[in-house]
Order: structure tokens, then C-alpha cells, then sequence
């Protein structure tokens, strides 16, 4: 192996401003005149951790019906305004929070503020509107889960193994029965809970002048009632004390696979050790130097592929506690499981027994700053960043502190995050192929 | 506040610099600065054209292995080596060309191109990596084949194009099985050859040095692959609509092509506005009549497809199997009244601005130019192209929109599949025209 000299890494800067209005709205803006191109989005508190039970995937089927239009715009108009603009929008729902937003040319700037507020005022809840994105968030289960082989696997079956608690472990996208049973009266509570402005951050990042932009987000925002904002409840687990294993019967899965879980440290409490895990799972995974490819896709043959992550979307920041480290392998023969379980202890062992090779840290620190640069390059992907860490973290200048806070990691961090991934303290969920028993 | 604020004057981009060259070994190569991050993507597309048999699974098992070993170091070393420069490198492939890609730190871009260089010139193809990559490909393709998106497209391609090579992109298991480490040696010697490729590099880095750099790094790198003897594309036949059973499927695959228009021909930008209008964006007919208003799909989505040999209107959309025949009824009927009457001024002209805004966000990313460029690249276009291409789509009229959606929009003008529960769909579809299963 190359043994590398550890080298100065890359830190963006960026030059952020932060405003709350009276409100309660909080707001980040981050000028970057070099394209005409802005990104605005609104992050709300809200996630699936947050719903009621007998109402799972209800703050996605929500998100949809924001989308349906609001105080001023009539259904469709949302979408017309912004794609005539010459731009694009979409939404998402997560598990601690549920995002909206547009990249634009920036001559569209005020237009995608006023679209913003106009739905912060509130949606157009009808029943008419509801029963047709009820159908489409079925058809968008269907298409994403039910009809597609490994469909929601782990995302939507691990956290039933994995944690306890209703919040952690229901699932997000929801039961048709749940949806089903959701009526417009759950959504105007929803709303008026959770879509208060002091309840979301309003990020804007871009081809934008800051007092102009500020003064445009006063007059479209300020005149938002101010509402009582929900006392957030701690979400968070213990680690499990002992092992545990489950099921998952994949009827069009044409080979078996598997998802082995670890709860994280919290992300926000917590940022040193989470970065430590991050490193780990980039140690364990990534590219064909990585020792679990290495071991199980070369060496032994295991599995077809094998792939770590942090943060169960794929995103090591989106969560508050708890969060999970994930490991996924697909696999062709149905009795090998315990071979792979027992291989990737071994590895864990390794790292934790007798640390990193020479390099190997400093090789896979650089290409993960290398990676977390790249994906800021898009207007709209800085944005929703920025609105994300000011929302979970306070402090949308994390986005140019990670780079440093990485470097910052030791070997004997990496190897202490690999100690903590234990048997005892691992959901195990093998996914069972083509009706096999 | 009164209503929906009008844009404001636009802004127009920056140019940028760009310098483009053919290097001694007859590569060309195109260079463009763009800062934003400090890193330099890099987009190496070579053609692949094969009429042979056995070329697909020979192509697709050289891409999964072109980098499991180079010039002395083996895979994971090789992989090492990329990593420590904050890079990543892969390698795909398709029945038109294969692509090196990756991104690197800019300041290691010559450090990445010299390793890049020596897979091109010195690639190992060990018999123990080909024999694990022929396993993984052959589960794979299995995975693959079990998504029933896959399984249309495959069907689809079948219909539409014969026994003409387009037809055989996705290879079978046992050609792949059949594969071996000489043959994969002999075809990179053949095919892997830079006079007349095309390297795009896209990133923080002057265009001149980048191109200085290329010319050293790649000096080495020599030949000519020969000129690959491929029928023309031939007319898709139309006929009844193909189902293919799939029993249980919740929902059904529809997949309908028909040939387009290239870039270069005139009519193109007319045919662009055409198909956005029918079902390019979220604003179209298509996705208006079968979500926002019927609820039957998650998204239908129209597209135009480029291929060396020429280009496509593809439409693809996924229905609940239940309403499966008024779902095709509605899309015909979509098409039918794209062809027969003419389309609004208001329709055109949202369009156009559609399409010049996702233009400008698309390549407003390192990633996004160099990906465009290395496409448009294969057809001689380049940055003149996407600077030009606003001004064409303002200069289309609405009777040009409405003749190109009369020549490419009319429903029995398109090749169509169905992937679904037969026994369930095929009786009502074929209240619509022929079945054929």
C-alpha cells in the first residue's frame, strides 16, 4: 500500500448572516454572486418521529399536501410558478424534520419567497385534495417499496429491531390502513402544531444582496402569526445490551441480504465521537481499499456487495439522537450469514485491537472532505445544508467547520467508535429472499 | 402584499474559460475552469460500439474490473492510491461508449491522471479479480433483472430495436460466465484506445494547465480502435402493446418509445418544448391528468434519450395495477390531443423558461458541466452549444411546438410494454387495441 503524507485539507468559508424575525422564523443567508442562481428552503421541526401513533407516514403524506396549494395560490400553482421561472422544487420528509425547496434563477428570488410564506400561512386542506395525494403517496409506496425488490430495505424495517420506542421504530412511509384513516381535521392540527414559523428555519443561499434579501423575507414572512411552538421531546435510547435478530420476507428479492444496526452516538451532543464513527464507517467501506471489501467481497467471497453508513437515510447529519450505523450486504448463498456476521466482527476486532494501518486514516479523511466539498458545489444542496444544521445543530457554520473537526480525529478515536460496535449491542435483520423459510 | 411577485431582471452567467486540444495520441481533450470547490472532475469517454455477440458481457465485465489492478499495484493498492488524493475513479459502460470518471482535490490533479494513465496503459486484469467480478456481475444482473423497470426497458429495447446491437445492452449471466481474463485483456487492448476520445476535465484549474497536464500524463497512452461496423438504428415497429406477466405485481411498467429528433437537427428545440409540455416536467399534461387529478401514478415521466445512432421519445410511468387500462387511456388520449390541437401560447412559453433555467442549474456544478459536456461530446457539440441553446428555444414558435408534437406525440407512432399482473390487466387493456403477451 501507498503510504500517504498527510496533507493540508480544503475548507470552504462561507460568509453567513443570521436573522430571526419577530415571528420566531430563523433565517440564514449566504451570498455567492458567482452565478446567477439562488437556492431557498424551509426546514420545519417536525419528522415521522413526531407523529401520533395510529397515524404512521402521516408527515409525509402532510408534505404532500403542502404542495396543494395555499393562502393566495390555487392547487398546481406552486409547482407552475416555480418551473415557469425556469426553476426547480421539491420537498422531502425525514425523520426529525421535513424540507421544502427551490433552486432558481435568481431573477425569481422574491417569487420562491413569496411561494415560501404564502404556505407557511397555511395549505389548502380539502378533502378533495387529500384523497388524491392520499392515492399518489400509495402509488409512491408501491413503486418504492411493495412492487421494487428490496423495497424500504432496512430504512423502514430496521428501526422496528433496532429501537423501542413508537417514534424510532414505526414505520415512516406508513401503513395504508394509517393513511387511510387520516382525515383533514388531522391535518390542520398538524399544521397548526407543528408549522408555526418559530417552529422552522428559512435558509437562502446564492446570487443574493443580504439587507435587499432581508427586507424582501420582513415584508413576505413578517406578517406570519407568531403560534405557540411544540416543546420537543427527547427521542433518544439507550444502547441495546444484547443482541437482536429478525426476519424480513422479500417475495421478489432474488438473493438474500442483510442490515446490521448500531445505535450512534448523539450527533449533537456528541459531534466528536459521531465523526470518529464516521471515519470508521469510511475505513470499513469505502472503495476497494476499504477492509470490508477487501475481506468480504475479495478475500472471502461473502457477499456481492457490502456498503456502511451513518445515519439512516445515508446521511450522518440528518438526525438528531438517536441515529444508527448501518451496515447492508447482499449475499448469494441463504446459509452464509453467520460466516459474514462473524467476518465483520473480526474486522471490528482488528480495528479496535490493533488500530489502522499507516495511512489509512489520513487517506480516507482526505476523500471524505474531498466528498463533503463536492456535494456543496449546487446552490440548492449549500442551502438545504445550511437550513439543516442551524436547525438541528443552531449553527449553520458547522457546514465550514467539518473539514476541521474531522482533522481533529485521532486513530485511537476511530478505534475507540470500533469498540463500540459490539454483538451485544447490534439488531441483526436478514432479509429472506424469493419465499425461502 | 398583492399576489404572486414578477421576476426581476435576470442576470446572465459568467462565461467561462475553457481550451480545448487534441493531444499527439489523437485524444481530445476539453478543459473548462469553473471554481465553486476546490476540486477538478473528469469525464474520459471512449466509444464502444460493438455489432459483436459477445461484446455486452465482455464490455460490462472489462468496467466492472478495468480498476481491480495497474502498473505494480493490485486492487486495493491501486485503490489506496486514489483515495489519498481525495479522488474517486469508476467506470461505466453502455452499448454506446464506456467512461472513466471521477473527481480529485485540484491540486492532485496530476498525481490522479498519471494513475488513470496507467490503468489505461497497463491495466492488469488478474485472473483471481476477473473471477470474483464474473460471480458479481452475474448476481448483479440478477438483482437487476428483478426490478420491473429493468425488465420493460429490456422488453422495450427488444421490440424497438431488433437484433440491431442496442437491443443487447444488459448481458446474459452465462456470456458473462463465459467471459475470460485474455479476452478481457485483448478487448482493452483493442477498444481502450485514445485517437478520437474524448476527455473533459471541469474544475478549479486553469484550462491551459489542465490540458499541459493531460498531454504529460497521457503521452504514453497510444492507437487507434477500429472503426466499429454497426447497422443503422432501425424503425421501431409499433405494433400491439407487449405485456410481459409479472402475477402479483401491485402496480403495472409501462414503457413506450418511438425514434426522435439529435441535438443538431433543427427541429430539436421544438420537439424539447413538445415533450416538457406533454410530460417532461411537473407542469405537463401527462403528470397533471394521471397524479394531480386521477391519483393513479407517483409520477409519469416523458424524456428524450441521445444515442450515438440517434435519439428517442421514451415515456415511462408506473400505475396501481388496479387502474392499469384507464391509465393508458388516459395517456393516449394525452397524446392524441398533443398531436391533434395546438398548444398554448402560455404552455410554450413556461416551457422555454423551464428548460433555459434547468440548463443553466444543471451545469451550474462542476459535476453537472462535466457530465454534459462528456455527452454532448460524442456529437461534436460543446460549451458553444449550451451558450446557444437559450436563444434556439426562445426562437421556436408555437406552431413549430405544435408541428413537432404532431410528427412525434401521435399515440400510434410509439412502440409499447407493459410489465404486470397479466391475468388482472391484460382482459381491460385490450378494450383499448391489440394485446400481444
Amino acid at each position: 500500500l501507498i503510504v500517504a503524507r498527510p496533507q493540508k485539507l480544503p475548507a470552504p468559508s462561507f460568509d453567513l448572516t443570521h436573522h430571526k424575525l419577530d415571528n420566531g422564523l430563523r433565517v440564514v443567508l449566504a451570498p455567492d454572486r458567482s452565478a446567477p442562481v439562488v437556492g431557498v428552503a424551509v426546514l420545519y421541526d417536525v419528522g415521522f418521529r413526531s407523529e401520533p401513533e395510529g397515524r404512521t407516514g402521516f408527515a409525509h403524506l402532510f408534505e404532500h399536501l403542502m404542495f396543494q396549494g395555499s393562502k393566495s395560490l390555487e392547487k398546481l400553482d406552486h409547482m407552475r410558478y416555480v418551473e415557469s421561472s425556469g426553476g426547480m422544487f421539491n420537498g422531502s420528509t425525514h425523520f426529525d424534520y421535513t424540507n421544502y425547496f427551490e433552486a432558481l434563477p435568481s431573477n425569481a428570488l422574491e417569487r420562491g419567497l413569496f411561494l415560501e410564506a404564502d404556505r407557511m400561512r397555511g395549505p389548502r386542506i380539502t378533502e378533495e385534495n387529500l384523497a388524491n395525494q392520499l392515492d399518489v403517496v400509495k402509488n409512491e409506496i408501491r413503486v418504492n417499496v411493495m412492487n421494487a425488490p428490496y423495497g424500504g430495505f432496512p430504512w423502514i424495517y430496521l428501526p422496528a429491531v433496532l429501537f423501542d420506542t413508537f417514534a424510532n421504530s414505526h414505520n415512516g412511509y406508513g401503513g395504508f390502513e394509517d393513511l387511510e384513516s387520516a382525515t383533514t381535521d388531522d391535518a390542520k392540527d398538524f399544521f397548526n402544531r407543528y408549522y408555526a414559523p418559530g417552529n422552522a428555519v428559512l435558509a437562502v443561499a446564492g446570487d443574493l444582496d443580504v439587507d435587499k434579501t432581508l427586507a424582501l423575507i420582513e415584508n413576505h414572512f413578517g406578517g406570519i402569526k407568531k403560534r405557540k411552538t411544540p416543546k420537543r421531546p427527547s427521542f433518544a435510547e439507550p444502547p441495546l445490551t444484547s443482541e437482536r435478530r429478525a426476519k424480513h420476507h422479500d417475495s421478489r428479492a432474488p438473493i438474500p441480504a442483510v442490515a446490521i444496526g448500531y445505535r450512534a452516538p448523539d450527533p449533537i451532543g456528541a459531534l466528536d465521537p459521531l465523526l470518529a464513527t464516521l471515519l470508521l464507517a469510511e475505513v470499513l467501506s469505502d472503495g476497494d481499499a476499504s477492509r470490508l471489501q477487501r475481506r468480504l467481497v475479495h478475500r472471502d467471497h461473502l457477499v456481492t456487495d457490502v456498503s456502511v453508513y451513518l445515519g439512516e437515510f445515508g446521511d450522518p447529519f440528518d438526525e438528531r439522537d438517536p441515529t444508527a450505523l448501518t451496515i447492508t450486504a447482499h449475499y448469494p448463498d441463504p446459509d452464509a450469514l453467520e460466516a459474514i456476521l462473524g467476518a465483520i466482527d473480526d474486522e471490528l476486532a482488528r480495528v479496535s485491537d490493533n488500530g489502522l494501518d499507516p495511512g489509512e486514516l489520513d487517506r480516507v479523511r482526505t476523500r471524505l472532505v474531498s466528498t463533503l466539498l463536492r456535494d456543496l458545489d449546487a446552490v440548492i444542496s449549500r442551502t438545504l445544508e445550511f437550513a439543516k444544521f442551524e436547525l438541528l445543530h443552531g449553527r449553520a457554520e458547522l457546514v465550514a467547520e467539518l473539514p476541521g473537526r474531522l482533522a481533529a480525529v485521532t486513530e485511537a478515536d476511530v478505534r475507540a467508535a470500533a469498540g463500540e460496535l459490539r454483538p451485544d449491542r447490534r439488531a441483526v435483520l436478514e432479509l429472506v429472499a424469493g419465499g425461502q423459510s | 402584499m398583492t399576489g404572486v411577485p414578477a421576476l426581476t431582471k435576470p442576470r446572465t452567467a459568467k462565461g467561462l474559460r475553457s481550451n480545448e486540444a487534441v493531444l499527439d495520441n489523437g485524444l481530445n481533450v476539453i478543459a473548462v475552469r469553473k471554481p465553486g470547490v476546490p476540486l477538478v472532475e473528469l469525464r474520459l469517454r471512449l466509444p464502444f460500439l460493438s455489432p459483436k455477440p459477445a461484446h455486452p458481457a465482455q464490455a460490462n465485465l472489462l468496467s466492472e474490473t478495468m480498476l481491480t489492478g495497474a502498473a505494480g499495484l493490485d486492487r486495493a493498492g491501486l485503490a489506496a492510491a486514489i483515495q489519498t488524493l481525495g479522488a474517486d475513479v469508476s467506470v461505466s459502460v453502455d452499448a454506446d461508449r464506456l467512461v472513466v470518471g471521477g473527481n480529485v482535490l485540484a491540486t492532485n490533479l496530476r498525481k490522479l491522471l498519471e494513475l488513470v494513465a496507467s490503468v489505461l496503459v497497463d491495466p492488469t486484469y488478474a485472473k483471481e479479480d476477473v473471477a470474483t467480478e464474473r460471480d458479481r456481475l452475474v448476481e448483479k444482473l440478477s438483482i437487476a433483472r428483478s426490478r420491473p423497470g429493468v425488465v420493460a426497458s429490456e422488453a422495450l429495447a427488444t421490440r424497438m430495436w431488433g437484433d440491431h446491437p442496442y437491443a443487447l445492452d444488459l448481458p446474459q449471466p452465462a456470456e458473462v460466465a463465459a467471459v475470460t481474463p485474455g479476452q478481457l485483456r485483448a478487448m482493452h487492448r483493442s477498444l481502450v484506445r485514445p485517437h478520437g476520445a474524448k476527455l473533459v476535465l471541469v474544475g478549479d484549474v486553469p484550462p491551459a494547465r489542465m490540458i499541459e497536464l493531460a498531454q504529460a500524463a497521457l503521452a504514453g497512452w497510444t492507437g487507434k480502435a477500429p472503426k466499429a461496423q454497426v447497422p443503422l438504428l432501425p424503425v421501431p415497429p409499433g405494433g400491439p402493446l407487449f405485456v410481459v406477466d409479472r402475477p402479483g405485481s401491485v402496480q403495472s411498467t409501462l414503457r413506450m418509445g418511438r425514434l426522435g429528433l439529435t441535438r443538431t437537427d433543427p427541429g430539436y428545440p421544438a420537439l424539447q418544448l413538445a415533450n416538457l409540455i406533454f410530460g417532461g416536467y411537473f407542469t405537463s399534461r401527462w403528470t397533471k391528468n394521471l397524479r394531480e387529478d386521477k391519483g393513479y401514478t407517483y409520477g409519469p415521466h416523458s424524456r428524450l434519450d441521445h444515442h450515438v445512432l440517434g435519439s428517442t421519445v421514451a415515456l415511462s410511468v408506473e400505475v396501481a395495477s388496479e387502474v392499469t387500462a384507464p391509465a393508458l387511456l388516459e395517456t393516449l388520449s394525452e397524446l392524441g390531443r398533443i398531436a391533434l390541437l395546438p398548444v398554448s401560447e402560455t404552455e410554450v412559453a413556461s416551457v422555454q423558461q423551464y428548460a433555459i433555467g434547468t440548463l443553466a442549474l444543471s451545469t451550474a456544478t462542476q459535476a453537472g458541466l462535466a457530465s454534459t459536456l462528456s455527452g454532448l461530446s460524442a456529437f461534436g457539440l460543446g460549451l458553444d452549444w449550451i451558450a446557444e441553446h437559450p436563444a434556439r428555444l426562445l426562437a421556436t414558435t408555437v406552431e413549430d411546438v405544435s408541428a413537432a408534437a404532431t410528427q412525434f406525440l401521435a399515440p400510434y407512432g410509439f412502440t409499447s410494454v407493459l410489465v404486470g399482473d397479466a391475468a388482472s390487466v391484460a382482459g381491460p387493456l385490450s378494450t383499448l387495441g391489440p394485446v400481444e403477451q
